[in-house]
């Protein structure tokens, strides 16, 4: 019947393309992997910030302007947008049961992380090349 | 029709309640939480890029007593959901799915993020107030 003996669906259901395994992986390990990323960023972050404490604006930004740091702060913008996408998303599609506010919901939350992720980065970008 | 006064998933209100259930809402809270605080990093960074002016009212509005609430509950949000996600990740390796060990790493992650938050802040006064 089935060329794997191991799956127990019926062919007809995989056929249709409604099984398991296509895009819920994918979200799953990217969910992961960002957030092996962001424990290490994001305890940058914290110290960077805590060492920046009473720092006026030249200290602050002469900061951001190091390349290392700038990097960081970039990679860490845009891994924390996506991270916190991935996991919205999860929420939304928990909790919210009215299909069309949930597909705003989904649209709404990543029109909004690409805006935040693209200022954030413009920012960073901004003070690092002094522009 | 089915007879919907039996208690429906996830009937939270008729559970005895236990510190794996808490630690499992607070991830998500504190996750929902820390995406709202994504733009307080962004608005960090553009009042960085934007100027001295931009930057210091960034600094005065996080050194209010607001801000700092605010900050303390978003730092401790942070060490939570940083704490409970190695855990997670942990736990996703398939490591510590016995009762006893999932009980003792909930609290774990609880009273881990509390210490290092009351640090964080001892820190903070001790070196003079924040921002």
């Amino acid at each position: 019947m089935s060329t794997n003996a191991k799956d127990l669906r019926n062919p007809l259901k995989r056929a249709r393309g409604l099984g398991s395994a296509q895009s819920g992986v994918g979200h799953w390990w990217t969910q992961r992997v960002t957030a092996a990323a962001l424990v290490l960023l994001g305890l940058w972050f914290v110290a960077t910030v805590l060492s920046l404490l009473h720092a006026d604006f030249a200290t602050a930004k002469a900061m951001v302007t190091k390349p290392w740091n700038a990097l960081l702060l970039i990679l860490f913008v845009v891994t924390m947008f996506w991270h916190a996408v991935l996991g919205l998303q999860v929420v939304i599609e928990d909790y919210v049961h009215t299909r069309w506010k949930e597909v705003v919901l989904l649209v709404a939350i990543k029109f909004l992380a690409v805006l935040g992720a693209l200022a954030g980065v413009l920012a960073v970008l901004r003070i690092a090349l002094g522009v | 029709m089915a007879d919907t006064r039996r208690p429906l998933s996830p009937h939270l209100q008729i559970y005895k309640w236990q510190v794996q259930m808490v630690t499992s809402i607070l991830h998500r809270a504190t996750g929902i939480a820390l995406a709202v605080g994504t733009l307080l990093v962004v608005w960090g960074l553009l009042s960085l890029a934007a100027g001295a002016a931009a930057f210091d009212q960034f600094k005065t509005c996080m050194g209010s007593p607001v801000g700092i609430i605010l900050l303390v509950g978003w730092s401790w949000a942070l060490f939570y959901h940083l704490c409970n996600g190695i855990r997670h990740l942990l736990q996703d390796t398939g490591a510590g799915y016995t009762i006893p060990q999932f009980v003792r790493s909930s609290w774990l992650s609880v009273i881990v993020s509390v210490v290092l938050v009351i640090v964080v802040w001892a820190w903070v006064l001790t070196a003079g107030g924040a921002a």
